[in-house]
């Protein structure tokens, strides 16, 4: 007999060796998953089965399952992170319906190649941070917390942009695949900040040239990417982003 | 000029040549809207000097060389942006959702129909008033050619007409995308001002002004005759 709380699904994953191989999409029929599981504890599920069945696991991307670290990832039913504006490890199997078929890619875009299956490389993010993304401090005593005054809504602005994880959605949701919003989102969180100021002209033209090297595309203000980002990142960091880079274009001896 | 090379060849410098050019052109589109209803509201004589001083006053010259150039330069480095884009994806989805606007997936789309509107539009007056056979009028002792009845007749033919309207409707979803994202890439947004932006750009930019100009060949269909041409 039919368990009611049990969920029959239909998986239709992408898998590809390697980085060089062509690839193609797999089917997996499913049965007994728990509406109250994570998706990636579904996905467990299913390697577990495969393993048992001597075949190859799907390889997926995940680290704290607790929507903090940003390293899920997963392109599921042609929204990254799945129909819920969060992470997919804080993504449940009750977001989908019984019998369903649920379609997972990886990541799509020049700068995340593809590792294996729905894994992709994500390290063009490390790059852009390694090129501007912090701030330069000395070492020594420790500054007094309250020294610097910070006006209570750039602190907010500041806080929120930077609960960005570098997941990369915004990327994968974009139809440039463009990473301004990741970028805006650590030029504002750094820039807001009179800590972050004195490097912010050197920043933005840093992070950009490096944004621009990794072969991301540009913003065309679709605003796909805060629609789907788990941390609800909005536009107005972009417009920060690109107001910094014109500021320091023009205006310092940057760029 | 190094820094200018890099930041024209950057995804933000090319984006703001775009963003720049765009919104140079929607004031063009307010000053052209003042001629067109003239042709409405004017008379023939009224209509006639509007050319005339279109035509002969170096400041618009000057303006009107501006706009050329900004047409070319939109369009040219839109789609340079768009094929670099292109290429930022070159694997797609099998599966692909949407959570944006249509007008805003589909600017170079709508360019594109824009671009071959100006096209026609142009060998429809500006070149018959330059090249073509058109007739001169005396109005205020000024030699003046008569593009009047040119502009009229032309609007008896009905497939130009739709053609108009289409391409006015296309203008229309290219704005209501387009003004407010032109300001988004200058830098220009605030929570103070934006959502004024946002508005002027959909109802005035998008509706208004699209509307005016569909609205004079179908007004001149209907309501003008054609004027036969000596
Ligand atoms: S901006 Fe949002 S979607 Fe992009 S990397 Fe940061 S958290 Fe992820
Ligand atoms: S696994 Fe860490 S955010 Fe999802």
């Amino acid at each position: 007999m039919d368990n009611p709380y049990r969920m029959k699904l239909n998986l239709k994953v992408w898998r590809q060796h390697g980085p060089q191989d062509k690839g193609g999409f797999q089917t997996y029929a499913l049965d007994d998953v728990s509406p109250d599981s994570s998706f990636l504890e579904m996905l467990d599920l299913l390697n577990e089965q495969l393993v048992s069945k001597r075949e190859e696991p799907v390889a997926f991307d995940h680290d704290c399952r607790e929507g903090i670290c940003g390293m899920c990832s997963l392109y599921i039913n042609g929204h990254p992170h799945g129909p819920e504006q969060t992470t997919t490890c804080q993504l449940h199997m009750r977001s989908f319906s019984d019998g369903e078929t649920i379609t997972i890619e990886p990541w799509r875009a020049k700068a995340f190649p593809i590792i294996k299956d729905l894994t992709v490389d994500r390290s063009a993010f490390e790059r852009i941070i390694q090129a501007g993304g912090y701030i330069s401090v000395n070492t020594g005593q420790a500054v007094d917390g309250n020294a610097i005054p910070v006006p209570k809504d750039d602190a907010e602005d500041a806080f929120n942009a930077a609960t960005c994880i570098g997941c990369g959605a915004c990327v994968a949701a974009c139809k440039n695949a463009s990473a301004m919003l990741f970028v805006g989102a650590k030029v504002s969180h750094l820039g807001l900040l009179p800590q972050g100021r004195p490097e912010a002209a050197k920043r933005a033209q840093a992070m950009v040239r490096q944004m621009d090297a990794e072969g991301f595309g540009s913003c065309t203000n679709t605003g796909a990417c805060s629609a789907e980002c788990p941390k609800e990142i909005p536009q107005s960091v972009i417009g920060m982003l690109n107001r910094e880079y014109l500021l320091s274009t023009t205006l310092s001896e940057e760029g | 000029m190094a820094w200018l090379n890099a930041f024209l060849s950057s995804t933000i410098g090319q984006k703001v040549v775009v963003a720049l050019t765009g919104l140079f052109l929607c004031t063009f589109l307010v000053v052209h809207m003042v001629g067109n209803l003239q042709l409405i509201w004017g008379t023939a004589d009224k209509f006639n000097l509007y050319t005339y001083a279109m035509t002969h006053n170096k400041v618009i010259k000057v303006v009107s060389y501006l706009t050329y150039a900004s047409i070319v330069l939109h369009a040219v480095m839109a789609i340079w942006v768009n094929r670099r884009n292109a290429g930022a994806r070159p694997v797609g989805y099998a599966k692909k959702g949407t959570n944006s606007t249509w007008s805003s997936r589909n600017m170079v789309f709508l360019g594109v129909v824009i671009l071959v509107y100006i096209v026609v539009h142009l060998y429809n007056f500006w070149f018959q008033l330059k090249f073509g056979e058109v007739g001169t009028v005396v109005i205020e002792g000024k030699h003046v050619k008569d593009l009047y009845p040119v502009v009229i007749n032309a609007f008896q033919i009905p497939w130009l007409v739709a053609l108009y309207v289409v391409s006015m409707a296309a203008l229309s979803f290219h704005l209501i995308h387009g003004f407010q994202s032109g300001f988004q890439t200058v830098g220009v947004s605030h929570h103070k001002y934006t959502p004024f932006i946002k508005q002027l750009g959909i109802w005035v930019f998008g509706v208004l002004i699209p509307l005016g100009f569909a609205a004079v060949p179908i007004a001149v269909m209907i309501l003008k005759d054609p004027i036969p041409i000596p």
